[in-house]
């Protein structure tokens, strides 16, 4: 401490006492981090090649060799993945805007329309979405229509809909349920109809509130594109299987993943950035 | 049959099995300014809002020139575009400049050209003073210019009765003065106003009559002279700690002072500090 009658040596002080503590924090932790991710990484590097497999394992799964191979006709199949998400989007969303607002009506003639949105939200939510991809792709072609009704793109963009839509219905719902009541109190006495309400005052609002955890739904719907690998679509990870069989080794599965992962991972980060302005903008 | 432009004839509405408003009677002449006065919670905004059926009354009628507008099963659009409500929150709509807010209503709901309806906004806003800030968003703009933009939107409506539910209670107070201008002018204009507001001086100085609220029952009424220098109702005359809270004296006051003190001490007391 500064010997009294000089206070700015004494704030000049302090300072460099706060910065000097702070900064053996920051050193503290960072030797912290580093010591336990070197321990774990070390350890995974040095022990799993102890394991007896490991020679097999290195080759079936990662084998450079499949890897250049296969890698290009994996991009190719992955354009699959991409199409399907691509025309499902607006489906979805389509749907999803209509199934909120079949649950957000207030009038009381319209009740079973609200039974309706809720029972189609309860039940595409409650259905893992394999199963409806096995339910809808293997059961409505099995009803014997003609070709190009039996596709299993067409079906499995289906199944596709119906989950995700669910999904999304009850995220616009929420969105819609956030707008304050005074909104809807000014919009309705300066004579508007509830449906203009809806449309220029409440919607605009919700959607906007919505939209980071729209995009959390579309990362997820982006990787479960793959599940119509189950019904026949010859998309990655089909394609991916194909090879497999073919080449007897696992590489082209951690090839897709790789690939996957490029896709989902800016796109999550991009979904938190969307997220985090938008706490900030309402804090 | 009233003859009056509105009338309120044995309003009652409760929330639940909390009464709220307990029989009503209130007549409005064509062009006359009245304000409604008393304790948070004794029904003012209630009754504003049971006129123009934001909320259903539960027994008695609202009638607006000939028409009950109270029963069940009426066309409530055209009805509420006759009447303009200004809310305490201003309740502008976030995602719309201040002139889309304004022109929103009119361009969906009037049979008006959009070309005529624009310059009549902008005559408007100018009038108020906000010229240059119609293609602000509402974040942009101060409460008193918000508020300002809310009364606007409502007059383009052109409607035959204005309600104002306690406009300048959410506002710094050196924005009140701006939008009292507002209400001033209006009343120059002879608009009918229904005024829900605790700004003692300004009832006083504008009102017509000024209607004394308390326990969901106009409990004293009369041309604000009257009414606040010689008032006659025992529950005006007895301050209470609600009267010390709204006129904001009791700092001013001590307790034991307080009791003896009527109602029109009270408001003296308000416009002097």
């Amino acid at each position: 401490m500064a010997t009294g009658n000089d206070g700015r040596s004494t704030d000049q002080i302090t300072v460099n006492k706060r910065l000097k503590y702070e900064a053996r924090l920051r050193q503290r932790s960072m030797v912290v981090a580093g010591v336990s991710t070197a321990i774990v990484v070390l350890s995974i590097v040095l022990l799993v090649p102890l394991a007896p497999g490991w020679e097999g394992v290195k080759t079936s799964f990662f084998n450079g060799e499949v890897f250049a191979k296969t890698l290009p006709k994996l991009l190719k199949a992955f354009l699959w993945d991409v199409a399907i998400f691509a025309w499902s989007v607006p489906l979805i969303f389509a749907l999803g805007l209509a199934i909120a607002l079949a649950r957000a009506v207030r009038s009381p003639a319209l009740f079973p329309l609200r039974i309706f949105g809720a029972a189609y939200v309860d039940i595409f939510r409650g259905v893992p979405v394999v199963l409806v991809i096995y339910l809808v792709g293997f059961g409505v072609p099995g009803l014997g229509l003609p070709r190009p009704w039996n596709s299993p793109y067409i079906w499995g963009t289906v199944a596709l809909v119906l989950t995700y839509s669910a999904y999304i219905a009850e995220v616009l719902r929420g969105g819609i349920e956030s707008i304050h009541a005074s909104q809807r109190a000014a919009a309705i006495c300066l004579g508007l109809s509830e449906r203009d309400t809806m449309r220029y005052v409440i919607l605009p609002q919700a959607i906007r509130r919505v939209i980071p955890a729209n995009m959390n739904m579309l990362v997820a719907l982006q990787k479960d594109v793959a599940l119509l690998s189950f019904i026949g679509p010859v998309e990655i990870l089909r394609q991916a299987g194909i090879f497999k069989s073919l080449l007897a080794n696992f590489t082209p599965y951690v090839a897709a993943a790789l690939i996957f992962l490029c896709v989902t991972v800016p796109a999550t980060r991009y979904a938190d950035y969307l997220m985090n302005r938008d706490r900030n903008a309402r804090s | 049959m009233p003859e009056a432009k509105l009338s309120l004839c044995g309003v009652k509405k409760s929330f639940g099995k909390q009464a709220i408003l307990r029989g009503i009677d209130l007549d409005v002449a064509e062009g006359e300014m009245i304000c409604l006065i008393g304790a948070s919670g004794s029904g003012k905004s209630t009754l504003l809002r049971c006129i123009n059926q934001l909320e259903p009354v539960d027994d008695g009628n609202v009638w607006l020139d000939e028409l009950d507008i109270s029963a069940p099963g009426l066309d409530l659009g055209p009805i509420r575009r006759r009447i303009g409500i200004v809310f305490q929150s201003f309740n502008l709509f976030p995602h719309m400049t201040a002139m889309d807010n304004v022109l929103l209503a009119p361009r969906r709901v009037l049979n008006e050209e959009v070309q005529g309806l624009r310059l009549r906004a902008e005559e408007e806003f100018a009038r108020f003073g906000l010229a240059q800030h119609k293609d602000k968003y509402p974040d942009q703009l101060s409460g008193g210019q918000q508020q300002r933009v809310a009364v606007i939107r409502a007059l383009v409506m052109r409607p035959e009765i204005m309600l104002f539910d306690e406009i300048t209670s959410a506002l710094d107070p050196e924005l009140v003065g701006e939008v009292l201008d507002v209400l001033r002018e209006l009343r120059a204009e002879g608009m009918t106003m229904l005024l829900a507001t605790h700004e003692m001086g300004f009832a006083r100085e504008v009102a017509d009559r000024v209607c004394f609220i308390d326990g969901g029952m106009i409990v004293e009424q009369g041309p604000p002279e009257e009414l606040f220098n010689k008032p006659k109702v025992a529950r005006t005359q007895e301050p209470c700690t609600y009267s010390l809270k709204e006129l904001n004296c009791f700092m001013v006051i001590s307790k034991g002072a307080s009791s003896k003190l009527n109602f029109s001490a009270l408001l003296t007391l308000d416009l002097s500090t």
